[in-house]
């Protein structure tokens, strides 16, 4: 029988606040490497007496979210405790929303291979982070650093089939969470993390099959294997005859297996109730309002955009639109560039190819360039526009200002690349090449005609290279020919 | 629901609540929680018989909570922290070795 | 001649301010008290002699310099649920012996800041569960009237010190009259504060939604007095009034209650209430009429399902409250291979058996399955009852009552019961349930010499009003001057 895999994602991402959930102790970029407990207070640490007050910035960003994801959000929402032991767990309840959530009832748009789909949130709720475990041999220690810093869990419709189509939703929804401020997307630090839900049922049938669930999944690679391993397993159970049972289950990355934390009847009775110290949480028309005025256009928007304004590849597209950052600097870019008859396109593979590979040799990335984005456009416009230098040139130029901050015409200048576009002096070097090269151009004569590359790096050398190579070829191509004539 | 089957709890019962709630008690204990809870929870029965149709609790009609704006404040020094913590290690709390579970 | 610590808070303060005593000399003589009966009453779980001496003195400079502050150089007593920065807070508890709050509670905070000097930490029934004091982990507190019985609870020890003199003032807190029970049985005011009035940060949780801080003091005007010093938005409490303090003082004056419509409740005969209590009720009643109050007939038709409203919903929410006591961080721990086995022992052996109860009980009312039939259920019921005080403040002014259905009972005569120890609480759980701020004056006695107190009943947010009524009566009678015999063979 054909099989058909539904799978569902919740996912949890940090919400980047200055201070925690519901105490003030701030929350910064690198907890796993501060000393342990050294940012906690009475609330985090649940001393006795402590209490939670709500953090608005982060209440906001849910909300940012929420309409990112054309989700409702919800008038009044109650914060309530979900009650579970566990040394992580300071208050031996975790403050989340249950009943009530934030927002409600969402979609977010992805490409798949290009194929278009919409992928349906269910919920969003905010709820506080737990602290972290080391283990060893003498007992396991707890650091309560991370103990109340904001979640935003996104709770999706089952509506993937695949795990690639599980792998684009995160990519996506990661994306889109990036755009808006609220998380910086670091998978390696755990900013963000999954867990699928996953059942099969035969295809075409329109009832659901036993769900499991697999829990702590930390990038895409491990979420995609996983749950193509948790399919396999499934189909694997029915063909044989048995039945899929409730689990939840883990993935070692390491051995890229799936391990069972626990079985149905291990299920926890997690006691739900409205937390009475936070009183419902009301969001008024006016507070979305504000926020909706001031949400960025999205990665799939600007993509699109881009593709239909810019004339883009919708590779490069892709490449460049994640990181806000780096997409504000492109377009910035282009902006100047078009300004001065400079192709977006251009822009973009320079962006892609010696902007990437510059920025991946500094830690510093786009924001901490030297270069500006005008900058880039004014050196397009040398190399493309003006012809003053040839690609090499603009190769090492970018190289300078990026150690520099200069301006590409003073590079050019101070290092004297710019172009040789007088004809007379590249026939007099190509002159002299022919002339000092009585065997190559023997050779080339006999027909060895791919020697004329050989001649055109040695007009190269001879110029430092500053000849605009496609004239060096052609001049070159021109004088051997001369010489073919003169030789009959 | 019957008052009856919801009142007279059963011994399984109260030691399924003692492990929800991690409390270890003695045989003797379960014995006496099992016959005050049932006396307790017969006399709670009796809300069973109020009709509240609609009413909210009183939670969903209360006050509205203030927010805290996000500024960083104060924290403990890890001293302080872990002052009242029975058994520390290397800035930790430590407890017995843990299987990596969630 | 009296002894100092025998003045009100407000006679202490007009003596200090006029510079007839010192902080000092009224501190000493408190801790002297505290010496000659505190081995008979045990009020006190942590005392602060030295502190509270170099507070005293610290006191008596600013005064001397010309600052004056509301309770400058009062001494006072907190509970031991109250989080005091560097002074053990034990909650009664032996989970939290030896525990030390590196914070001080918000009503700390404010009582310290208005002057007060700390004399320590006082007794009650381990994490307010109770209403003898007999569930304190260490000792029972003994009612200074009568050393044999109990001083009600859970603030016993607050009350207990007030009542004998070993404080001019204290804090307590009440859930469900932890502090108007005790200050009836121990011939003291109480005062429960509207919920949301005074911040609960740093007062370790009991029942959140029904936790509020009050104080207990030797009459009305002191009560006043700490109630506006402690009365307040804070914004380390979500639950904590915006349109709250007042300084409730400077509205109590002598005057008769012409106008005042007085409710009447009455009483089941599942109250149980004691005949001498019925007594003294009716004669304070007559007392408010005398003054030109109109009494009338209210009925609370919810009321009777209070005490089963109250005992699932308080067990609930403790039952999560207290799961933070696992022995990680704080508290007792107990050795174990397993951290399943730590937290379970830990919990097992820390908590003492009301507490147990109390969590087994919060538990099963929230666990599946039961959640709707009974915690949903209670929730609606207490929205109900609050329905029922505002249709009775309708017609009435204030509601008045007995506080507590007996007089103190002895000790250990009800250990053994829990449903009848529950119903000592019985006339206030209500209000507790409906958020409103009530308080037990002083109204008589019983044939064995036992104290009577009233308690009257205002609507949310009329603090004023009630103590208006209060310091009327109160004015008009002098129950309140009574003092425990123990004191005169001090």
């Amino acid at each position: 029988m054909e099989y058909e895999a539904v799978i569902g994602l919740e996912v949890h991402a940090q919400v980047h606040t200055r201070s925690k959930m519901f105490c003030a102790c701030p929350v910064v970029p690198d907890t796993g490497n501060l000393p342990p407990n050294t940012y906690v207070c009475p609330v985090c640490l649940a001393l006795p007496g402590a209490l939670p007050v709500v953090n608005r910035q982060a209440v906001a960003l849910g909300i940012r979210a929420a309409l990112a994801l054309h989700c409702a959000v919800q008038p009044l929402s109650v914060f309530a405790r979900k009650s579970y032991f566990y040394p992580d767990l300071p208050k031996g309840y975790q403050i989340t929303q249950y009943a009530h959530p934030l927002a409600r009832n969402g979609y977010l748009e992805v490409d798949v291979s290009q194929r278009f789909c919409r992928i349906g949130i269910t919920r969003i709720h905010l709820e506080e982070d737990t602290g972290k475990l080391y283990h060893g041999n003498d007992g396991t220690r707890v650091d309560f650093n991370r103990a109340g810093v904001p979640l935003l869990e996104i709770v999706s419709e089952p509506d993937m089939r695949s795990p690639d189509e599980a792998r684009a939703y995160a990519m996506a929804l990661r994306d889109v969470l990036v755009y808006l401020g609220l998380n910086t997307g670091d998978m390696e630090k755990g900013m963000i993390r999954f867990e699928a839900n996953v059942s099969i049922r035969p295809q075409g049938s329109g009832t659901l099959g036993t769900r499991t669930e697999i829990k702590n999944l930390n990038s895409f690679r491990a979420l995609s294997r996983a749950v193509d391993a948790e399919i396999a397993r499934q189909i694997a159970i029915l063909n044989s005859g048995g039945q899929v049972t409730l689990k939840t289950l883990g993935w070692d990355a390491a051995g890229e297996q799936l391990f069972v934390q626990r079985n149905k009847e291990q299920a926890h009775d997690y006691r739900y109730f409205p937390d009475p110290d936070i009183p419902p949480l009301a969001v008024t028309p006016e507070w979305v309002a504000s926020i909706a005025a001031s949400l960025p256009e999205l990665p799939r928007a600007r993509k699109a955009r881009w593709v239909a304004h810019y004339g883009l590849r919708e590779e490069d597209a892709a490449l460049l639109v994640p990181d806000r950052a780096l997409a504000g600097y492109f377009e910035a870019a282009v902006k100047h560039g078009l300004g001065c008859g400079v192709a977006p396109q251009d822009v973009a593979n320079w962006m892609t190819g010696e902007v990437f590979r510059l920025l991946k040799a500094r830690t510093s990335g786009i924001t901490g360039a030297r270069v500006s984005p005008e900058r880039l456009a004014a050196l397009l416009r040398l190399l493309y526009v003006e012809d003053a230098i040839n690609v090499a040139s603009a190769k090492k130029i970018l190289e300078v200002m990026f150690e520099t901050g200069e301006s590409p015409e003073r590079v050019v200048e101070r290092l004297g690349l710019s172009q040789i576009s007088d004809p007379a002096l590249l026939e007099a070097v190509a002159t002299r090449v022919i002339r000092d090269s009585p065997t190559q151009v023997a050779q080339y004569l006999d027909g060895k005609e791919p020697l004329i590359g050989w001649f055109v790096g040695q007009i190269m050398r001879e110029t430092r290279g500053k000849a605009e190579p496609g004239q060096a070829q052609e001049i070159a191509r021109v004088f051997l020919e001369r010489e073919r004539s003169n030789r009959f | 629901m019957e008052n009856e089957s919801i009142t007279s709890l059963t011994r399984e019962e109260v030691e399924r609540i003692a492990v929800l709630a991690h409390l270890s008690l003695s045989d003797a204990e379960v014995a006496l929680y099992r016959e005050q809870l049932s006396v307790i929870l017969a006399h709670a029965a009796r809300l069973q018989a109020v009709d509240a149709g609609g009413t909210l609790p009183p939670a969903a009609v209360g006050r509205r909570p203030v927010l805290r704006e996000d500024e960083p404040g104060a924290t403990l020094s890890r001293e302080e922290a872990l002052f009242n913590g029975p058994d520390c290690d290397a800035g930790c709390f430590r407890v017995p070795p843990v299987k990596a579970m969630e | 001649m009296i002894a100092l610590c025998d003045l009100t808070a407000h006679e202490a303060l007009d003596l200090l301010r006029s510079g007839e005593i010192t902080s000092v000399a009224l501190t000493a003589s408190a801790l002297d008290r505290i010496l000659a009966v505190d081995n008979d009453v045990c009020a006190y779980l942590t005392l602060t002699p030295e502190q509270a001496l170099a507070e005293a003195s610290a006191a008596d400079a600013l005064r001397r310099a010309g600052q004056d502050l509301p309770l400058l150089g009062i001494p006072v007593a907190f509970k031991d649920n109250l989080s005091t920065r560097g002074i053990p807070t034990s909650c009664g508890s032996r989970m939290l012996d030896g525990y030390v709050p590196p914070y001080d509670a918000t009503v700390v905070r404010r009582v310290k800041e208005a002057g007060a000097v700390v004399l320590g930490k006082t007794n009650m029934d381990a994490f307010a569960m109770g209403s003898s004091t007999e569930n304190s982990a260490f000792f029972p507190t003994h009612n200074p009237w009568d050393l044999a019985r109990v001083p009600g609870g859970s603030s016993g020890g607050s009350a207990a010190a007030v009542a004998a003199g070993e404080a001019l003032l204290a804090l307590g807190s009440d859930t469900g009259g932890s502090v108007r029970q005790p200050a009836a049985l121990c011939g003291v005011v109480g005062v429960r504060p509207t919920y949301g009035l005074c911040s609960r940060y740093g007062l370790i949780a009991f029942a959140s939604s029904l936790d509020q801080v009050g104080p207990v003091a030797r009459d009305v005007t002191d009560a006043a007095l700490l109630l506006g010093v402690i009365a307040g938005h804070d914004p380390a409490d979500s639950t904590s009034r915006l349109d709250s303090g007042s300084d409730y003082t400077a509205y109590l004056a002598r005057k008769d209650l012409a106008g005042l419509r007085v409710g009447v409740l009455q009483s089941h005969p599942e109250d149980g209430i004691q005949a001498e209590v019925a007594d003294a009720t009716r004669r304070a009643l007559k007392t408010l009429r005398d003054l030109g109050a109109e009494l009338v007939d209210v009925s609370l038709p919810h009321g009777v399902y209070a005490l089963s409203t109250y005992y699932l919903i308080a067990p609930a929410e403790a039952s999560a409250n207290l799961a933070r006591f696992d022995g990680v961080r704080y508290g007792f721990r107990a050795a174990a291979d397993t951290v399943e086995a730590l937290f379970s022992r830990a919990r097992g052996a820390g908590f003492g058996p009301e507490v147990k109860r109390r969590i087994m009980l919060g538990t099963y009312a929230l666990s599946a399955g039961y959640y709707e039939a009974f915690y949903i259920q209670a929730q609606k019921v207490r929205t109900l009852i609050r329905a029922d005080f505002d249709a009775a403040f309708e017609a009435v002014d204030v509601i008045v009552g007995p506080t507590s259905p007996t007089t103190a009972f002895m000790l250990g005569e009800r250990v053994a019961d829990p449903l009848e120890m529950y119903r000592a609480d019985a006339l206030t759980l209500s209000q507790a349930l409906a958020g409103i701020p009530a308080i037990s004056v002083p109204c008589g006695f019983d044939a064995a010499g036992l104290p009577v107190g009233l308690q009257i009943t205002a609507p949310e947010m009329q603090e004023l009003r009630m103590l208006q009524v209060a310091f009327a009566f109160e004015q008009a009678t002098d129950w309140h001057r009574r003092r425990p015999s123990l004191i005169e063979s001090s």
